[in-house]
């Protein structure tokens, strides 16, 4: 994968798992995709996946844009 | 614990599987025994012993010595008892005048072509012919042979053709020839228990002598694994283990569990003080059944291994030279950097990796340590590198992280899938119990890019080999799938009344799509369709179907995809819930299935509960006394991509060695230096404590008490068999850091760490050390509801309610051949070494591996002007390493292999850093990557050789 930019890598593995929940209805494959992140990811990636959804989400699938407002934004206090 | 060495019973000939039962008599006493079952064997239950020489339990009878006669009432003659089966109503006598004299004249003829050097053979004591001679009331020999096989010359002084010398050349037993019998117990355990064939009889009446294959090979040069079956089924001195020629016979043994793999065979640890003189496998194991393989059987001499690091040692920094210390001197400072690092970036800037090769107490442990004395969830473990998708893919589709079967399904099983396994080279008693079913007539389907030593060895055939290209094990699995389903193979009864009839209408409707057929993905795959859709049907259709799998399945990035493939295949053919079906992941390390089960992923507690569960926390913030953070924490590489970002500063990584056994070595390299603490916990200065501030010296697993859990689930015990050699077992080595930062832990014994896991843990409730002492073993769950535990999963429905299906869409992974790398790398592991080989390649093991080699085929070695045995470089986009090449059609154009156990290979330099989409288990099984002879080490391998020189210094004491 590229490492272009402090998030590519971040955004990489988001585009994986939308990939594989996008074979599900997209209903299913929003609710998918937000708990596996929920689940999975640690608040400092969640934050730093956060930080490119606030920008716009460039680079990111539209699963995942259509699934971030079910991505818990972690809390500020570490 | 300790009991003298009472030879474990031999009944003579294996015990018969029939139901019907059969009464006779035998010296006058009644014996009730199944149809089928020798009258040797009758009588040993009977508790009567006939005399016997070539008969042996674990091997079919044989009926060459001639020593077992008994008489039958109303029968002619002397028949052997060994392979006379019982019938009802017989009256057997063993014992009579007649009887007495024969086998009088049976031993002469034995004794006459034997040395008489008792007292100081290695077997004194532990001698069959011995013991016989003693049975049968030998007195003298009369006659003194002419002819012998041990005189190294004959009574006329001329060398005498027939005396062949002692073979030395394997490290672990010898074969001297001269004490040889020929009752070939040696021969028949080869084929019969470790499936080799090995061994064979050459020649007749007195010429015939025991043979490793060709005249001209030994021991070491033949086909022999070393799996020490024949060592043990030999009754004399012939095949004898060299520890026992050097040290002298047992005096006490101990029943414990092998450290390698993930099979957990038995063995008992044969001891003299606190000397181990050897190691044999234990007949009552339920998992190995009394054979083993060279690793467990022979390679424990890592234990005592001169490398051994023995005090702890800390340092400032990584450049500065080691420093023997105290073990309080270095808690102290341990405890110290760790609460400076918390103190200044925050309790989430710390954290621990359990490990796999240790115990299910030692890994509850660690991952408490970091939940209830850092405060965080930042715990993983190496199985994140190997079997994460597992726990992923078997959860989400049957409800539970494991398979469903025990190793003793496999007698059941008609039809064996083996996807991205090397059973005979990884799992090595498993093979053998697996390919004691297929001579019997099962079929085998194996998936891998590789043609693994399963595809065709003596005896064994697989009906298909799809011999996929690396990466595509998804559009294969599908393909299956398609078969099944698009053919009407399917179970529609299971389907019905076990999953949900209308996911699977979706399901089937996604894996008919045409782009899913076996002649659609050929192209991709590597694999004609006809042979993908024949071995549908054979699984399908051919009775019991079970699925074995391996890395080669969880290692890609669609890792967790594949294993979803899997369970659906077994639920759709209905293959699971009962003997000889299931779905069953072959685990790598010893305890990845413990590491895994004692909630050392980042995300759950023990037993698999997410940490978002109040109820869950509740139950753990009760006994610990303290609050757990509700968030998932850091895995693996998420660890090491924060430290390299600068918000991950500390970690505690017990006996693991990431820098070697991760992908993308310079990546873990980067993290590790980014670090104020790295805190590692081993036998030796691995490769990681290159990056290392503390080391703390580990004990082995003859050095502690607890428990491992086998790839079937099951929980065996570890049992100390010598004070650890290091002063502390590794679960007080956690406690100590645990206190000295404060948490005032106060475990005596692992038992106690045991009986916190069953109170929290509802899979484990049943279990604690006292029923262990009184059954052997148990196979999680062991509660309320199976107090026996549980030997097969899902038996009247699925953990998870109903079976999931889930659709299984093929992504190919990014990294693809292209001009620069067209060539696809693909890993393994082979059956002498054992994962990163820091225990077996200080064993004797390597005079079967030296070193790392490159597997490539003619037609691509040919290409490029590669020779067999020749240095070549391999470059992948990560890097670029150097070792051997040899030349072999094993693998097909296009696709190269190698093994990862020697650090001077570095093979993780040319892994990348992709992963699993669902657990980030790396990539390692596809790497695209470029092969050139080249004249030897590559640049950073010198450069790194210099650095873990450098970096493993340590400063003589003042
Ligand atoms: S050690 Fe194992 S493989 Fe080797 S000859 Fe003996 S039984 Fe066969
Ligand atoms: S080597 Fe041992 S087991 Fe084999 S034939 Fe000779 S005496 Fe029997
Ligand atoms: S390495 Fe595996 S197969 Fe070999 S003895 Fe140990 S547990 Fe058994
Ligand atoms: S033991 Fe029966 S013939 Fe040898």
């Amino acid at each position: 994968m590229s490492h272009d930019g402090p998030h590519a890598k971040l955004i990489y593995m988001a585009n994986q798992i939308a990939k594989f929940m996008e074979s599900k209805p997209h209903d299913q494959g929003i609710e998918g995709l937000s708990s596996h992140i929920n689940d999975f990811w640690e608040p400092r990636m969640r934050r730093q996946l956060y930080e490119v959804l606030d920008a716009g989400g460039a680079g990111l699938r539209p699963l995942v844009l259509d699934a971030a407002a079910l991505i818990r934004r972690p809390s500020i206090a570490a | 614990m300790k009991d003298f060495i009472i030879p474990d019973r031999d009944f003579g000939t294996p015990a018969a599987k029939s139901k019907q039962l059969v009464t006779l008599t035998i010296d006058g006493f009644d014996v009730t025994v199944p149809e089928g079952t020798s009258i040797m064997r009758a009588a040993a239950e009977a508790g009567i012993s006939v005399p016997k020489l070539c008969a042996t339990d674990s091997v079919d009878a044989f009926g060459s010595c001639r020593l077992c006669l008994v008489e039958i009432e109303g029968r002619n003659g002397t028949p052997a008892s060994c392979t006379t089966p019982v019938a009802p109503g017989l009256k057997v006598h063993t014992q009579n005048a007649k009887l007495k004299q024969l086998r009088r004249g049976v031993m002469e003829l034995y004794i006459s072509d034997h040395p008489l050097d008792c007292l100081t053979c290695s077997a004194n004591g532990d001698c069959e012919l011995q013991d016989m001679a003693g049975a049968v009331g030998l007195r003298d020999v009369r006659y003194e042979a002419v002819q012998t096989h041990f005189k190294a010359k004959d009574n006329s002084g001329h060398i005498n053709p027939s005396y062949i010398p002692r073979d030395d050349s394997n490290p672990y037993f010898s074969y001297d020839p001269q004490k040889c019998i020929v009752c070939s117990r040696c021969v028949r355990a080869c084929e019969e228990v470790q499936g080799t064939f090995a061994l064979t009889i050459e020649g007749r009446g007195f010429d015939s002598r025991v043979s490793f294959g060709a005249k001209t090979d030994t021991a070491l040069t033949s086909d022999c694994v070393s799996c020490g079956a024949c060592v043990a089924a030999c009754p004399t001195a012939t095949l004898q283990e060299k520890s026992i020629i050097e040290i002298g016979t047992p005096s006490h043994s101990v029943i414990t569990t092998c450290a390698y793999c993930g099979v957990g065979c038995s063995f008992k640890a044969e001891m003299r003080g606190d000397e181990l003189v050897r190691m044999t496998p234990y007949k009552h194991g339920k998992a190995n059944r009394g054979h083993s393989c060279v690793k467990g059987r022979f390679a424990y001499g890592y234990a005592s291994h001169k490398d051994r690091i023995l005090s702890p040692m800390i340092r400032d920094s990584i450049n500065d030279a080691w420093k023997e210390v105290s073990w309080d001197e270095a808690m102290a400072f341990t405890a110290n950097r760790m609460k400076g690092i918390i103190d200044k970036h925050g309790r989430h800037s710390v954290g621990v990796i359990t490990s796999s090769r240790c115990t299910n107490e030692e890994a509850y442990l660690v991952q408490k340590l970091t939940r209830a004395v850092f405060m965080n969830n930042n715990t993983d473990t190496c199985a994140r590198v190997c079997h994460s998708p597992t726990g992923y893919g078997l959860g989400q589709t049957l409800g539970t992280s494991a398979g469903t079967q025990d190793f003793d399904s496999v007698e059941q099983t008609d039809v064996v899938i083996i996807i991205g396994a090397n059973p005979t080279d990884g799992h090595p008693v498993f093979a053998s119990r697996l390919k004691k079913r297929l001579r019997k007539g099962a079929k085998l389907i194996v998936v891998d890019p590789r043609r693994t030593d399963i595809v065709e060895s003596p005896h064994i055939k697989a009906q298909h080999h799809l011999a996929l290209t690396p990466g595509t094990n998804v559009a294969i699995v599908t393909a299956l799938a398609h078969t099944i389903v698009t053919e009407g193979l399917f179970d529609e009864a299971f389907i019905r009344e076990r999953c949900d009839w209308d996911e699977f209408q979706d399901y089937a409707e996604f894996v008919s799509q045409p782009q899913n057929s076996p002649e659609a993905v050929q192209l991709l795959t590597g694999v004609a369709a006809e042979e993908v859709r024949a071995a549908a049907r054979l699984y399908a259709l051919g009775g019991n179907g079970s699925i074995y799998y391996g890395l080669g399945v969880t290692e890609h990035s669609q890792g967790s995809t594949t294993v979803i493939g899997i369970a659906n295949l077994a639920m759709m053919t209905g293959n699971i819930g009962r003997p000889g079906v299931g779905v069953n992941p072959l685990r790598g390390q010893n305890n990845v299935q413990g590491s895994c089960d004692m909630g050392s992923f980042p995300h759950e507690l023990p037993g698999y509960r997410h940490v978002k569960g109040q109820a869950v926390r509740d139950i753990f913030e009760k006994i610990w006394g303290v609050k757990i953070d509700d968030e998932p924490g850091l895995r693996i590489p998420n660890m090491l991509d924060a430290a390299v970002e600068g918000t991950f500063k500390g970690l505690y990584c017990q006996g693991e060695d990431i820098l070697q056994s991760d992908p993308d070595t310079k990546h873990v390299a980067a993290g590790l230096a980014a670090m104020d603490c790295v805190i590692v916990h081993d036998l030796f200065l691995n490769e990681t404590a290159n990056y290392a501030h503390v080391f703390l010296p580990g004990s082995t697993f003859l050095e502690k008490d607890g428990t491992f859990t086998n790839a079937e689930r099951r929980i065996n015990r570890v049992r100390k068999v010598m004070a650890p050699r290091n002063g502390y077992a590794d679960w007080e080595v956690t406690q100590l850091l645990a206190n000295a930062m404060g948490a005032g832990w106060t475990y005596t014994h692992p038992s106690q760490i045991m009986d916190e896991i069953a109170m929290t843990t509802p899979s484990f409730a049943g279990v604690n050390y006292e029923m262990l002492e009184v059954k052997g073993s148990v196979q999680w769950p062991c509660n309320e509801a199976s107090p026996d535990g549980t030997p097969l999963m899902h038996v009247d429905g699925f953990v998870r309610g109903k079976g999931k299906f889930i659709n299984t869409e093929y992504v190919a992974t990014d990294e693809k051949t292209g001009p620069r790398f067209p060539l696809l790398l693909t890993t393994g592991r082979i059956l002498s070494q054992y994962n990163v080989g820091a225990q077996t390649r200080r064993t004797s093991n390597v005079v079967w591996h030296d070193q790392d080699v490159l597997e490539i085929h003619p037609h691509d070695a040919d290409n490029r002007g590669i020779k067999e045995g020749s240095w070549v470089r391999l470059a992948s986009r990560a890097g670029e390493t150097s070792l051997r090449a040899t030349i072999t059609d094993r693998v097909n154009p296009g696709v190269v292999y190698t093994t990862f156990h020697h650090p001077d290979t570095q093979a993780n330099v040319i892994t990348t850093d992709f992963s699993d989409w669902a657990t980030n288990c790396p990539e390692y099984k596809v790497t695209a990557v470029q092969v050139a002879p080249s004249n030897g080490p590559s640049e950073w391998q010198e450069g790194y050789s210099a650095h873990a020189a450098l970096s493993r210094r340590i400063a003589a004491a003042e």
